[in-house]
């Protein structure tokens, strides 16, 4: 178990502020769950985090020493948004899974290791020879899962990972979501627009505006008694909450 | 590979794929063969037309043009193969330096690329000339690296694309180094367009090198390939035009052979094996309009749309598809209709069949579709193309792209008043602005003024909402019209849309795949399966009173605000059925706790019962046993598929 | 431009070789081919060399040809008004003839509409725009002007003598440019914008002329422009093939004749040129689109 401390970080493009000053800790063995509007810096922050978006300020603290974004120990893992374009066409699933563990291992240990994983997430290790355009959507997203497991992650950042989903798959994923997170201990950021769906799988939620954090709390005291006009907002707009009144502004 | 095969199946890939294997064949049997014929001197006949004796007559030395041209084979294809490979390996370097390289340096080649790209390849070959001096080596090297900005654009452009998406990025992630996620992750992805790419460049080199050759600045006297032979032949055309005919005909032969090669390679990869699709045999002609209003009508007048046994069936390639396959229902005036699904359930495609929008090939039966009692299977009429204008409102899914990018807003929207009302311009502009302001736009006089592209994604849907009141609608139909948006603003449109309703008496037909939207905004609910209605109920009982195993489990699977914690997610097992592959009996058997042989033998019918609702399930309304859904959670996807 | 310029000094100095040494050929004296150096300046500094360049650049001077001793502004000046009638007026005609017969074939075959109407235009016109264009012209030359001997095949005396070589320039890119055109046209019927205003009921006519056509156009022109740039230096060839008095015609002999000074100052012109079209396309484009940055301030 790890603690993952987002330290005043800042991303700049061009002359846009992605992420502003930003301070965030995923304590040990939690999920929090960050949520916002697109274009918010919600997967912007997550980037920054495995070393895929520049930061201009800040630290990114893994147990207090900086996250390691070169070489191959990357303790880090993220699972991203569309299950369709996370996987290479080209290689098996299995493949996928393998590329993303540790060096050193034997042929035959990798291939335990690969059939461990894919049991894990609940997908028939005798499919590890197939390649993801023969799957659908929740099956990808687990494979993309299996893969960000294989680093051996303390930490997994997960990028709306169900919102590219179809409905009757989605529930699916969040199961494996919880079950994976309790039984391996992970520590979590879980990224997503949804309110409904960060109340099942978070234990905090961060509410981001505008690229800065505006509420931060334990979720069913976040969502219960909301501080940020933003995250009233946000809790109103959640459809079959509200009775119909409202003026858009 | 079978993929490949593809290019043989039409008329041209066959020839070009014929043409491109005996110009290769022939460029090395032909010196072989008939150097001697080609080199023999005659100068008792020089510059004789065609005759038995020198098919293609001989040039100023009495040489047969018609072995020269053959012999030429070889330095032709030869020389375009090596510029070629030279452009070819020059720009893969060139392409693939931005990806290697950080930003900044990568930016750099790439703008290099760019501005050589736009310079014609024949001013760069003839730069590279004067810089390698004139000759077939010069003009090798001139040749290929004039090709080499345009394939490195090429291949920047698809490592660009490639590099884009998440695998990549999760293979950075893992600590797989760029080097190797290049060789391993980008080429293999871009091979196919590389290869054949390279195919297209030999054609163009082949006839670039011609083109040199015939300026005199390629190949040199008194080695000859086809460029030098038509400048030769080209002197004396007058004399005998078969000279220059016959190296020019082999120069475009052999050019047009690579290069349609390659583009057939190109459709064959990129299409698929598609092999030939046949029509929709044509439906009987609907019938006229004047038999129909003499149909009765036997409705309560206040239903504003009335929809029995619609179908939409488009030609595949086994037999027709049908994705909607019978569906009937009614809006009442003022009424709100959702209607929820899986991806691919036939939502979209009813209500596009409903309006009358379902392009070729696809065909739209129904037994009854009437809008206001008029019938629209009718054909395209005036009269009705304006009631559908003015009555029928439609609201797209994504308000990002269903405006036209290059008009004002305002003379969108006043379009309709035009056409339908026969408003002056402005009339219809003035009615644009005031629909503008009706759906909460701000300074609607100033934004009407204003290109899409001015609009937040909000405001455009609210715009497309507000071009749907031009006329006076009786009925609205919104497909998916806040999925695209962020959920405060998806609150801000369903609120809109409530409050139109409300205040102008206007039906609404509201598409989702959200269970929650649909039961917040609407009164009853029609769930679709697989082209079909499987219950339709009154939105308050869609939590607690639905009936049919699927609608339970679509509002299980979802999560709200209310949802237990410490409970699992229902979950529904498998895929959605196939619409070219639709089985026997009820069409969710497979992925339904309750089914039985019954249900997969015999299809449900749609049965209505005391209070209005209807519903198609052999075993509607029974327990589901939790138990058995969280065994079969484990493998579940397998089975189905 | 700079670019340009650069690389057109660059070109000289990467020849091998002395070119001094090869304009006058093997057998000139020593000390004529170093009086030449000298009056060239050709022993400076490579920097000083490239300062010079620039500055008589600046101020039109072109330098003299080694071969005929004339000022190299002048030779230039005589020939470009040739080349610029040719490239236009092939321009002119490349587009009148591309638009409405990609529009057409757009609407003719969109959506699976008359595949056979597709597979013939898209056959012939992948056919007719590989050729190139001074095969197209060899191949006019031998009907028009050898078997039926209806119109001169060199010079540019007379304005029958323009048909050929316009024609020849014109039929490649404007082949090319009516199947681009073609294909946005047909993508561009698919966008969800086209099924708004179908939504509307706007008479087909409307659709295709004022939603569709202007969005189609905008696509095709940056690939177009590139087409059209490519004409300009088409003109090399052509005017080889009809003798026609131009720079193309110039730039060849004096590659040949090794006239360095000439084929430095064509490259400059033809290069300019090149970036010209370019700079009319974007402004085109700015004009046409109006979420380019341009419009918006
Ligand atoms: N033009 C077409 N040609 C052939 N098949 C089509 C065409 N349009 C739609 N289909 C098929 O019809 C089926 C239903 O499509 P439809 O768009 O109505 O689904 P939907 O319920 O709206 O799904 P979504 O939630 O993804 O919008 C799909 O299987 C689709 O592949
Ligand atoms: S008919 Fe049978 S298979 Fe179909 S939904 Fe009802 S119980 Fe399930
Ligand atoms: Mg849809």
């Amino acid at each position: 178990m790890s603690t993952l401390v987002f330290d005043d970080v800042t991303v700049q493009y061009g002359h846009t502020t992605a992420v502003d000053g930003v301070s965030l800790t995923v304590p040990a063995g939690q999920v929090v769950g960050l949520v916002g509007e697109s274009g918010s810096g919600k997967s912007t922050l997550a980037r920054a985090a495995v070393g895929l978006a520049p930061m201009q300020g800040g630290r990114i603290l893994l147990d207090g020493a900086p996250v390691p974004t070169r070489g191959r120990n990357r303790p880090l893992q993220m699972v991203f948004q569309d299950p369709y374009s996370s996987l290479d066409p080209r290689m098996s699933i299995g493949e996928s899974v393998a590329e993303a563990m540790p060096r050193g291992a034997s042929r035959a240990e990798r291939r335990a290791e690969v059939e461990r994983l894919l049991e894990l997430v609940h997908l028939d290790p005798a499919r590890a020879g197939v390649r993801p355009s023969e799957m659908s959507g929740g099956q990808r997203q687990r494979v993309a899962l299996a893969r960000a497991l294989a680093g051996r992650p303390a930490v997994v950042i997960a990028d709306e990972i169900t919102s590219a989903l179809d409905v009757s798959i989605q529930g699916a994923v969040l199961n494996l979501v919880r079950e994976l997170q309790r039984e391996l201990g992970l520590s979590m950021l879980f990224i997503s627009h949804n309110l409904a769906v960060v109340r099942y799988v978070a234990t905090h939620v961060a509410v981001m505006h505008h690229g800065r954090i505006v509420e931060e709390g334990p979720t069913a005291q976040v969502l219960a008694t909301p501080d940020h006009d933003y995250t009233r907002e946000l809790l109103a707009a959640v459809p079959g909450t509200k009775p119909q009144t409202g003026t858009p502004r | 590979m079978r993929r490949w095969k593809g290019v043989l199946r039409t008329p041209l890939g066959l020839a070009a794929t014929a043409l491109t294997i005996g110009v290769l064949v022939l460029a090395v049997v032909a010196p072989i063969l008939w150097t001697d014929e080609a080199n023999a001197v005659d100068t008792s006949d020089i510059l004789a037309g065609p005759s038995a004796d020198h098919w293609a007559g001989t040039d100023n030395l009495g040489r047969d043009i018609f072995y020269r041209t053959l012999v030429a084979t070889r330095l032709s294809v030869e020389l375009a193969l090596s510029a070629t490979i030279i452009a070819v390996v020059a720009g893969l370097v060139l392409g693939t330096a931005a990806f290697l390289l950080g930003r900044r340096s990568g930016r750099l080649v790439s703008a290099g690329i760019n501005i050589a790209v736009a310079f014609p390849g024949i001013l760069l070959a003839l730069f590279f000339a004067v810089i390698f001096g004139v000759g077939a080596t010069g003009a090798v090297f001139a040749i290929g690296l004039a090709g080499a900005p345009g394939f490195g654009r090429l291949v920047q452009t698809l490592v660009a694309g490639i590099g884009s998406r998440d695998f990549v990025a999760a293979a950075r992630v893992a600590g797989v180094g760029r080097v190797r996620i290049l060789f391993r992750h980008v080429l293999p992805n871009i091979s196919e367009p590389l290869v054949v790419n390279a195919t297209i460049s030999a054609g163009s080199a082949l006839l670039a090198f011609a083109g040199l050759s015939f300026l005199g600045l390629g190949v040199q006297q008194p080695r000859y390939d086809w460029g030098r032979l038509l400048m030769d032949g080209i002197s004396s055309i007058y004399v005998n035009p078969a000279a220059a005919l016959a190296p020019g005909t082999a120069v475009l032969v052999a050019g047009l052979a690579f290069n349609l090669f390659g583009e057939s390679v190109a459709k064959a990869l990129g299409v698929g094996v598609v092999g030939g699709i046949p029509a929709l045999p044509r439906v009987p002609a609907a019938p006229e309009a004047e038999e129909v209003a003499a149909e009765v009508h036997h409705q309560h007048d206040d239903v504003v749309l009335d929809v029995r046994d619609l179908e939409v069936t488009f030609p595949g390639p086994r037999g027709p598809i049908r994705p909607v396959r019978g569906i009937t229902f009614a809006v009442r005036r003022g009424e709100a209709v959702g209607i929820v699904g899986e991806s691919g359930s036939g939502k979209s495609l009813t209500a596009l069949a409903v309006s009358r929008l379902v392009g070729d090939p696809g065909r739209v039966d129904a037994s009854r579709l009437e809008l206001l009692g008029t019938d629209l299977r009718a054909s395209d009429s005036r009269a009705q193309r304006r009631l559908l204008g003015t009555s029928l409102s439609m609201v797209f899914q994504d308000p990002m792209t269903s405006f036209n990018p290059t008009l004002r807003m305002g003379g969108q929207l006043a379009e309709v008043a035009r056409h339908h009302q026969g408003m002056d311009k402005k009339a219809a502009l003035e009615r644009a602005v005031d629909r503008l302001r009706s759906v909460r736009i701000t300074e609607p006089q100033h934004r009407a003024h204003q290109y899409p592209h001015e609009f937040s994604g909000g405001m455009r849907q609210r715009a497309m909402i507000g071009m749907g009141l031009m006329g006076s609608p009786a009925l609205i139909v919104a497909d998916e019209p806040t999925t695209a948006l962020d959920v405060t603003v998806q609150q801000q449109v369903l609120d809109l849309l409530a409050a139109i309703r409300e205040a102008e008496d206007v039906a609404l037909v509201l598409i989702s795949h959200d269970v929650t939207v649909v039961g917040e905004v609407c009164d009853r609910v029609l769930v679709m399966y697989a082209g079909k209605i499987v219950e339709d109920l009154p939105a308050g009982d869609l939590a607690t009173e639905a009936r049919h195993p699927y609608t339970r489990a679509l509002v299980a699977a979802v999560p709200d605000m209310d949802t237990d914690l410490d409970e699992p997610l229902a979950v529904i097992p498998g895929r959605p059925v196939d619409p070219a592959d639709v089985p026997l009996g009820c069409a969710y058997a497979a992925r339904c706790p309750l089914a039985t042989d019954r249900c997969r033998a015999e299809q449900p019918p749609l049965e209505t019962d005391a209070a209005g609702r209807r519903v198609a399930c052999w075993h509607a309304g029974e327990p589901i046993d939790v138990e058995i859904r969280d065994r079969e959670d484990v493998y579940e996807e397998v089975e189905a598929s | 431009m700079w670019v340009l310029v650069t690389a057109s000094f660059l070109m000289i100095h990467l020849i091998p070789g002395d070119p001094v040494r090869a304009a006058l050929g093997p057998t000139a004296p020593a000390a004529l081919v170093a009086a030449k150096r000298e009056e060239m300046g050709l022993d400076d500094p490579i920097l000083v060399q490239y300062w010079h360049y620039l500055q008589d650049l600046f101020t039109g001077d072109l330098g003299t040809s080694i071969v005929s001793q004339l000022p190299v502004s002048e030779i230039v000046s005589q020939r470009l008004p040739a080349t610029l009638q040719l490239a236009l007026l092939a321009f002119l005609v490349a587009v009148a003839v591309a638009v409405p017969v990609g529009v057409l074939m757009g609407v003719l075959t969109r959506r699976g509409h008359g595949r056979r109407t597709e597979l013939a235009f898209t056959t012939s016109s992948v056919v007719l725009g590989i050729v190139p264009d001074f095969l197209i012209g060899v191949g006019l030359v031998y009907v028009f002007g050898v078997s039926l001997g209806w119109l001169p095949v060199a010079g540019n005396d007379t304005p029958s003598a323009y048909v050929l070589p316009v024609l020849s320039l014109a039929i490649g890119p404007a082949a090319i440019l009516s199947r681009i055109i073609r294909v946005e046209m047909v993508t561009v019927l698919e966008a969800d914008f086209v099924r708004t205003a179908r939504a509307k009921r706007l008479p087909a006519r409307t659709v295709y002329l004022k939603h569709a056509l202007p969005n189609a156009l905008t696509a095709s022109l940056t690939l177009g422009g590139l087409i059209l740039g490519s004409m300009v230096a088409g003109t090399i060839l052509v005017e080889n093939v009809f003798a026609w008095p131009g720079l193309g015609s110039t730039i060849v002999s004096s590659i040949l004749n090794k006239d360095y000074q000439v084929v430095q100052a064509i490259v400059i012109v033809y290069g300019a040129a090149v970036l010209i079209v370019n700079t009319l396309v974007d402004v085109a484009l700015a004009l046409l689109d109006p979420r380019s940055m341009i419009r918006e301030d």
